[in-house]
């Protein structure tokens, strides 16, 4: 093949086949994808785990899982062991006879022979299955300045944005191989060039914006560009602490679902806005105020996919991107309190709250299990969004506070406070 | 005939009618129903996408500013190809985003048929292609409107 990127001389064998026929078909898919962005050169991926964005045994997906026995079959396997997204079926969650009978017989029918073609390429556990591998209970949590081989856009924009680690938006598949070369392009948000600020968001707001609705409208505004967000710490502090972390992960989740970005930067906060300053700006950035009316203006612009607009909802998610433990206890104090204010003592609508299988196993050691049990709120690791995918869910009226589940599917999106209102005090 | 010269990002040659998304192309949620539900013409299933929604995308050249949303967005354009239920081209009036440049290699190398891939084409190209026209598209990345 012709290519324009210098190779060593390492890579330059494995695309000639000095590896087999298959490594060199996985380098030269890394170098066409690198080619299409200007890349330099390969680089190392340097953190110790990867992460796939592929979860899914999905029937259809035919393709993918041919590809992967290609992959078994020649004895190419992952240089690095790696985390996955959550899976798409849990027997917890809510369900009915024919959705089960779809779910299982149909559309997941190959969910345990791919489970089994991961285990083979080098996925590090069989509860490694979170879009939230990031998490201390996890543990694939790479340093600052690692370069990754990662999808999940939710944990691509966690990772490059609060860790300060070095990922591409990558797809499906290409991580897997950027896992097995051990290399990845050099481009765009891996290179330092590429991670600087063209624009700057300046919040303005006269209370702390609801992280799901202020990552909404900064992602539709600057699609894939890196923004510099001002003025957010007066909200969120200028520690990374628990409640901070838990902030971004809800906002980058939005502003990568409902647009495009890879990377963002929060004034005062995040690694490289605090070791650079404006320095991370780049010249001629451009400005987005966003202010009160804005954030209404963004909420109210969210489609209502429901065909009864009106419907009472039958289900509710909380956590995409899977909540933190502290999120799930604060989430099981407030959901106490409110049944306590409305005097129930189960919540009105079916909710399911999602979590890292490790996250899970931590918090039912502890006393807020019972007490979230007693809810009737169903604790789950389950991936909503697959859950959603379907036909039958389609036609449901789900609730979410997610503006990823919103973006992808037909649930509807309040924010965290009205969905504490609805689970508590059913709808009017 | 208008005539607009863009990147071959995977050339080839190829002649195709035109259908046209002046937003960004959600692949996932374009190509899902498609490839879960046996639909052979490729109906894209995006609600939000008002330009092609339940318009087939199979064999058609797809004109398009970039694709968003999912990153799995490569992974589908791959299985939309390998499954025959895949654009004759896609036709980029920007720089190609990595989701849609991971669809468009795996497609190149993992498949038999790659499905030939221009970007850069302008603004002015999204403004004067309409859904409908006659598009040919040539290996050196020039695309003709005819």
């Amino acid at each position: 093949m012709n290519y324009k990127m210098e190779l060593t001389p390492e890579q330059k064998a494995i695309l000639d086949g000095k590896q087999g026929e298959t490594m060199a078909k996985v380098m030269k898919t890394l170098v066409m994808y690198g080619e299409a962005f200007g890349a330099t050169k390969m680089v190392p991926v340097t953190s110790e785990m990867g992460h796939l964005v592929t979860s899914f045994g999905l029937k259809v997906m035919t393709p993918v899982y041919d590809l992967m026995e290609q992959l078994i079959e020649a004895g190419v396997k992952s240089k690095q062991k790696f985390s996955v997204d959550p899976k798409p079926l849990d027997p917890k969650v809510p369900s009915d006879f024919l959705k089960n009978v779809v779910f299982k017989k149909f559309m997941y029918s190959k969910q345990n022979s791919y489970d089994e073609q991961l285990r083979k390429l080098g996925l590090v556990s069989d509860d490694a299955y979170t879009c939230t591998c990031y998490m201390n209970e996890v543990g694939n949590i790479p340093k600052k300045g690692d370069v990754l081989s990662w999808a999940e856009s939710s944990a691509v924009v966690y990772a490059n944005s609060v860790l300060g680690a070095r990922c591409n938006r990558n797809s499906g598949i290409i991580e897997l191989m950027g896992s097995i070369v051990g290399y990845v392009p050099y481009f765009g948000l891996v290179t330092d060039e590429g991670r600087k600020a063209t624009w700057i968001v300046e919040v303005k707001t006269t209370k702390k914006p609801e992280a799901q609705v202020l990552g909404s409208a900064i992602g539709m505004k600057v699609m894939e560009d890196v923004p510099y967000v001002k003025n957010l710490t007066n909200w969120i502090g200028t520690e990374l602490d628990d409640d901070a972390k838990a902030y971004l992960k809800d906002f980058g989740a939005a502003t990568a679902s409902n647009g495009a970005v890879g990377l963002y930067h929060i004034e005062g906060l995040t690694p490289e806005a605090v070791e650079m300053g404006e320095g991370i700006i780049a010249e001629g950035a451009k400005t987005y105020v966003i202010d009160d009316a804005e954030l209404e203006r963004v909420k109210a612009s969210y489609p209502v996919m429901w065909k009864d607009k009106n419907a009472t909802p039958k289900l509710c998610f909380i956590g995409c991107p899977h909540l933190s433990h502290a999120q799930l206890n604060e989430w099981t104090d407030n959901v106490v309190e409110g049944l306590k204010k409305s005097g129930r003592t189960k919540v009105a609508i079916p909710t399911v709250f999602t979590a890292a299988p490790a996250v899970v196993e931590d918090f039912k050691k502890t006393e807020y299990a019972a007490k979230l049990e007693a809810t009737g709120v169903v604790l789950s690791y389950i991936c909503p969004l697959m859950y959603m995918n379907n036909p039958l869910a389609k036609k449901m009226p789900v609730i979410t506070n997610s503006n990823k589940l919103r973006t992808y599917t037909t649930s509807r999106y309040y924010t965290s406070e009205e969905i504490l209102d609805i689970i508590t005090k059913g709808v009017k | 005939m208008k005539t607009f010269k863009g990147r071959p990002v995977v050339p080839g040659t190829v002649e195709a009618t035109a259908l046209v998304s002046h937003n960004g192309f959600n692949t996932l949620a374009s190509f899902q129903n498609a490839l879960q539900f046996g639909d052979k013409t490729a109906k894209c299933g995006d609600q939000n996408n008002t330009d092609i929604y339940e318009k087939p995308m199979v064999g058609t050249a797809l004109c398009l500013p970039q694709t968003i949303g999912s990153t799995t967005g490569g992974m589908v354009l791959y299985c939309a190809k390998a499954m025959d239920r895949a654009p004759a081209c896609m036709l980029f009036s920007e720089h190609i985003d990595s989701l849609a440049a991971a669809g468009a290699v795996l497609a190149a190398v993992w498949t038999d048929t790659p499905m030939p891939t221009v970007d850069c084409l302008g603004d002015d190209f999204l403004n004067a292609v309409k859904t409908g026209d006659k598009i040919k598209v040539y290996e050196d990345g020039t695309v003709e409107i005819l």
